[in-house]
C-alpha cells in the first residue's frame, strides 16, 4: 500500500521548497554519474579510514560500511529551534524521571506512571534504588529518534538513554561533505557540529565525583574491537583525548577504580561506558562476563567514580514508558510537551483495547518488550487470518501490547547509480546533559531507508546515512 | 599510557618488521635456489629458511618436505603459520585497530590499506590455488612497501612520547632477533676456514645473507673489497652504521628504553640488561667473536634478546 508522504525537498506540485532550491539546482546541474562517482569516492575514503561497523554472525561482512548518501538533508533555523527546545525539555524530564524513580517515586505514588511498568521492567536496577548520582544526571548522552510527517510536526519515535551510538557518523559525514561538495557546503552557511566532542568532554568532566582533581581523569569503556560500534568508541576517545579502555585494563582497589598503565596504576574519575549495565561488574550482574570490572559497582556506590550514562537508566526508554512521556513532562516541568509522541494505545487500558481491536487493520501493534520487528502486527499489510490470530493474543494478554497508527515518514532525495529518488528518513540528534545544563549540537544523524518504499532505516538492515545541515535561514519564511 | 596500548604498539611494529624480514628472506633464497646446482653447493636452502624464520617446528605438521613451493606457501600465505606474512599483516592490523587512538591517521591508513590489499590478493588467488613467481615477487614488494610506509609514517607523524618509544622498541627488538636468527642458520658459511674449502661456492650464500638484510650495497661502501665472510659477520653484528646490525639495534633499544625510563623517572631491569648487551657488542671485535665461536656468540645473543623481550613485557606491558 503506497501512502502519500511529505517530501522535504519537493512540494506536491513538484517544485522545490525554497530551503532546498540550491540543492535542487545542484542535483539538476550535476552531470549524470557525478553524484554516483562522488558516492564511490566517499565509500573508498570511509573504508580506508576504517569507519565500519560489525554485523554479528555474518563472517564475510564482519566489517561493513554504512552507505553514505551524498545529498544532504536540510533544516531551517526555525525548524531546528523548535526541535532543540523540544529535545532539551524531553531530556530534562527524562533525568528528573530517573532521579524520582530511583529516589522518592513521587510519580508512581501520584499514579501518573503505573508502578509495575517500572519495577517489572528488565532494565530497572534495584541496586540503584535510593542512590543519587552527581548533579542528578542519569542520561549524559541521549539519542532521541525523531521523524516528521508534514511541514510542521516532529514526532519522537524512541528515546535512547542507555548507550546511543551514531554520533561518529554525524561528525564524519560532515567532514566527508566538506571534502566532496565544498562549494555546495560553502553556499549554505551550515551550523557546525565539530564542537560536539569538546562539549561531550566538558559535560563528562562536569559530573566527576567531588573527590576528583580539577582535571578529572576520564576514560571511554569499550567492549572491544569486535563490538559493532568499536570504530565510534575509538573515534571518540581520539577526539576527546582520553584513554579507550577495556574491562581488563581496569581494576578496583578499596572502592577506587584504576587503569593499568606503563607507569603503574592511575586513578579514574569518570567512565563514559559503551558497555551495557549487565556487563559492567561481574560481581553484581552477569558473573560470567569478561567485559566488565569486578568491584566497579562498589566504587560507583561509594561515590568514587561517575558512570555515564548512569546505571539503570534503561528503565526510561522502553516502549511502555515511552507512551507516558507526555505525562512525565507535564508532571515534572508543568509544561506542555513540545515534541509529539506517536499516538499510542496501551492495550492494558480497556478503552484503548476496544479501539485497537476494532481497528486492527489500520494499526501497527507491537509487543512492549519486543524489538527488531519481532512479535509485531502491521495491520495494513496483514492478512485476515493473521489479524484474527493477533486478536486472540491481544485478548489473552493485553498488557503486553501497544498499538500505533502507521506513520508515513517524510522522504528526502537520495542518490543512486540510476538517479535520484525520494527515500524515507529519520533523525537522531544527540543531547548532552551536564552540570551546566542540557545542550544539543545543531545537527544529528539522518538515517535513510535505501530500499524504495521501505521504512526501515536501521543500518543492520540496509539503511544509509546523510549529513544533516541546519541552515541560517528559516524554512517557513520563504 | 595504558599497558595494553603500549603492548599493542610494540607488537604492531614487531609484526610489520617481521613481515619485511620474511619477504627479504624469501626473495634472497629464491635467488639461490634458482642457481644451477654447481653454484649452490649442497646447502639445504629452504630448510634453513624455515629455521631462520622460526617456522620449522610447525611446518612439518602440515607438509612432508621443505620444497620451495611448500616453504613459500607456508611462510608467505598460510593462515596456519602464526608468523606467516599474511598473519603478520592481519595480526598487526588487529593490534593496530585495538589501539587506533594511539596511532596517527597515516599509520593506521597504511596498515589498514595493506590489510585490505591482502584480502583482495587472497580473494584473487583463492581460485588459482598457486601463486606464480611474478605474482609472488609483486606480493613481496608490496609487503616491503607496507613495512616501509608504516615505519615512515611512524617516524614522520608520531608525537615523540612513550607511544613512539614503545613502537620503536618493537622494531629494534624484532630486527635484532631476525638478524641473529639469520646469522644462526648461516653461521657455518661465514666461518673463516670455510673459505679455503668451499670458497667461491659460498659466495652466493654470502650475498644472499646480505640481501636478506638489504645490506649488499652497504657492504661495498663499508669495506670496499670483495665479499669476505668475516666482513659479512662484522657488518651484521658489530657495525654501528649498518641499520640491521645487532649493535645498531641495541644502540636504538638502549636509546628508546632510556627515553621511556627518563620520561617515567625510573630505570629498571630492562634498561640495565639492554645496556649490558650493548656494551658487550661495543667491546667486541670480530676476531673475538670468531675466537669465542660465532655460533655460541649468536646463540647467546638470541637468548639475551629474548630475555630483554620478557623484561620489557614485565616492566611495562603487563601490570
Amino acid at each position: 500500500m503506497k501512502m502519500p508522504c511529505f517530501d522535504e525537498m519537493t512540494t506536491e506540485s513538484g517544485a522545490p521548497r525554497a530551503l532546498y532550491q540550491r540543492i535542487a539546482d545542484w542535483i539538476e546541474k550535476s552531470p549524470p554519474g557525478l553524484l554516483d562517482s562522488r558516492a564511490k569516492q566517499a565509500e573508498m575514503l570511509f573504508r580506508k579510514i576504517g569507519i565500519t561497523f560489525a554485523v554479528y554472525g555474518d563472517k564475510d561482512a564482519a566489517e561493513r560500511l554504512i552507505p553514505f548518501d551524498i545529498i544532504p538533508r536540510l533544516f531551517g533555523r526555525d525548524e531546528w529551534s523548535r526541535l532543540e527546545a523540544g529535545l532539551i525539555q524531553r531530556v530534562k524530564a527524562l533525568n528528573m524521571f530517573l532521579t524520582d524513580v530511583y529516589g522518592e517515586q513521587k510519580i508512581l505514588r501520584a499514579g501518573v506512571v503505573p508502578s509495575d511498568l517500572v519495577f517489572r521492567n528488565p532494565c530497572y536496577r534495584p541496586e540503584m534504588q535510593g542512590k543519587r548520582v552527581p548533579h542528578d544526571i542519569w542520561t549524559h548522552i541521549s539519542g532521541i529518534d525523531i521523524v516528521r510527517v508534514d511541514a510542521n510536526d516532529f514526532y519522537v519515535l524512541e528515546d535512547n538513554v542507555r548507550t546511543p551510538s551514531g554520533v561518529s557518523y554525524m561528525l564524519e559525514n560532515r567532514e566527508m561533505m566538506m571534502r566532496l561538495a565544498p562549494d555546495l557546503f560553502a553556499e549554505h552557511a551550515v551550523a557546525p557540529v565539530e564542537n560536539y566532542t569538546d562539549l561531550l568532554l566538558a559535560s563528562l568532566r562536569s559530573v566527576a565525583p567531588p573527590s576528583a582533581s580539577s582535571v578529572p581523569t576520564t576514560v571511554i569503556l569499550t567492549p572491544g574491537q569486535y563490538n559493532s560500534a568499536y570504530y565510534e568508541h575509538s573515534f571518540l576517545a581520539d577526539k576527546l583525548g582520553v584513554e579507550l579502555v577495556e574491562g581488563r585494563d581496569l581494576l578496583v582497589k578499596d572502592d577506587i577504580v584504576y587503569m593499568r598503565t606503563t607507569e603503574g596504576l592511575k586513578r579514574i574519575d569518570v567512565i563514559y561506558r559503551r558497555v551495557d549495565d549487565e556487563f559492567l561488574d561481574p560481581l553484581v550482574f552477569k558473573p560470567d562476563s569478561a567485559l566488565g570490572v569486578p568491584g566497579l559497582m562498589g566504587a560507583y556506590h561509594a561515590g568514587n567514580v561517575t558512570i555515564a550514562n548512569a546505571v539503570g537508566g534503561g528503565v526510561a526508554d522502553d516502549k511502555a514508558i515511552y507512551t507516558y512521556m507526555p505525562d512525565i513532562i507535564r508532571f515534572y516541568l508543568s509544561e506542555e510537551p513540545l515534541l509529539k509522541n506517536v499516538a499510542t494505545w496501551r492495550c492494558r487500558e480497556p478503552d484503548a483495547l476496544k479501539y485497537v481491536l476494532d481497528h486492527l487493520s489500520e494499526l501497527v501493534v507491537k509487543e512492549v518488550n519486543g524489538s527488531g520487528g519481532y512479535g509485531m502486527l502491521v495491520g495494513p499489510h496483514a492478512s485476515k487470518a493473521e489479524i484474527e490470530e493477533f486478536r486472540k493474543k491481544l485478548i489473552d494478554a493485553p498488557t503486553n501490547f501497544i498499538a500505533q497508527p502507521t506513520l508515513s515518514l517524510s522522504t528526502c532525495p537520495t542518490s543512486f547509480p540510476e538517479g535520484v529518488g525520494p527515500r524515507h528518513v529519520d533523525l537522531r540528534p544527540f543531547v548532552l546533559s551536564g552540570a551546566d545544563g542540557v545542550k544539543v549540537v545543531p545537527g544529528g544523524l539522518t538515517r535513510v531507508a535505501l530500499k524504495e518504499g521501505s521504512l526501515v532505516v536501521n543500518s543492520s538492515q540496509g539503511g544509509g546515512t546523510k549529513d544533516t545541515w541546519i541552515l541560517e535561514t528559516d524554512a517557513a519564511s520563504n | 599510557m595504558l599497558s595494553r596500548t603500549a603492548d599493542n604498539l610494540y607488537w604492531v611494529s614487531r609484526y610489520l618488521e617481521r613481515a619485511d624480514f620474511l619477504a627479504r628472506l624469501i626473495e634472497a633464497s629464491s635467488r639461490i635456489s634458482a642457481l644451477p646446482k654447481a653454484y649452490s653447493a649442497d646447502h639445504d636452502e629452504w630448510e634453513s629458511v624455515l629455521i631462520a624464520s622460526g617456522a620449522d617446528e610447525t611446518f612439518y605438521d602440515h607438509f612432508d618436505a621443505a620444497t620451495e613451493a611448500n616453504v613459500i606457501a607456508y611462510l608467505a600465505f598460510d593462515p596456519r603459520n602464526a608468523s606467516s606474512i599474511r598473519n603478520c599483516i592481519e595480526f598487526g592490523r588487529t593490534n593496530a585497530r585495538a589501539v587506533r587512538t594511539a596511532l596517527t591517521t597515516e599509520m593506521w591508513e597504511s596498515i589498514n590499506s595493506a590489510w585490505l590489499e591482502l584480502k583482495k590478493f587472497e580473494a584473487a588467488h583463492q581460485a588459482l590455488g598457486r601463486v606464480d613467481r611474478e605474482e609472488l615477487s609483486k606480493f613481496l614488494d608490496f609487503v616491503k612497501a607496507t613495512s616501509l610506509l608504516f615505519d615512515g609514517s611512524a617516524y614522520r607523524t608520531m608525537l615523540r612520547d612513550d607511544a613512539y618509544y614503545f613502537s620503536r622498541l618493537g622494531v629494534y627488538v624484532e630486527r635484532a632477533d631476525n638478524t641473529a636468527r639469520l646469522l644462526d642458520v648461516k653461521y657455518h658459511v661465514l666461518l673463516p676456514e670455510q673459505e679455503s674449502v668451499g670458497g667461491s661456492l659460498d659466495y652466493y650464500q654470502w650475498t644472499a645473507i646480505l640481501r636478506s638484510v638489504s645490506a649488499l650495497t652497504a657492504y661495498h661502501w663499508v669495506y670496499r673489497e670483495s665479499i669476505k665472510p668475516w666482513n659479512v659477520a662484522d657488518l651484521l653484528i658489530l657495525r654501528q652504521e649498518m641499520p640491521r646490525s645487532l649493535l645498531s639495534c641495541y644502540d636504538n633499544i638502549v636509546r628508546f628504553l632510556d627515553a621511556i625510563g627518563g620520561r617515567y623517572g625510573r630505570l629498571g631491569p630492562a634498561q640495565r640488561h639492554a645496556r649490558t648487551v650493548k656494551n658487550r657488542l661495543e667491546n667486541s671485535s670480530i676476531k673475538d667473536v670468531f675466537q669465542h665461536g660465532l655460533h655460541e656468540f649468536v646463540e647467546a645473543f638470541v637468548t639475551d634478546n629474548n630475555q630483554l623481550g620478557s623484561e620489557i613485557a614485565e616492566q611495562y606491558l603487563i601490570s
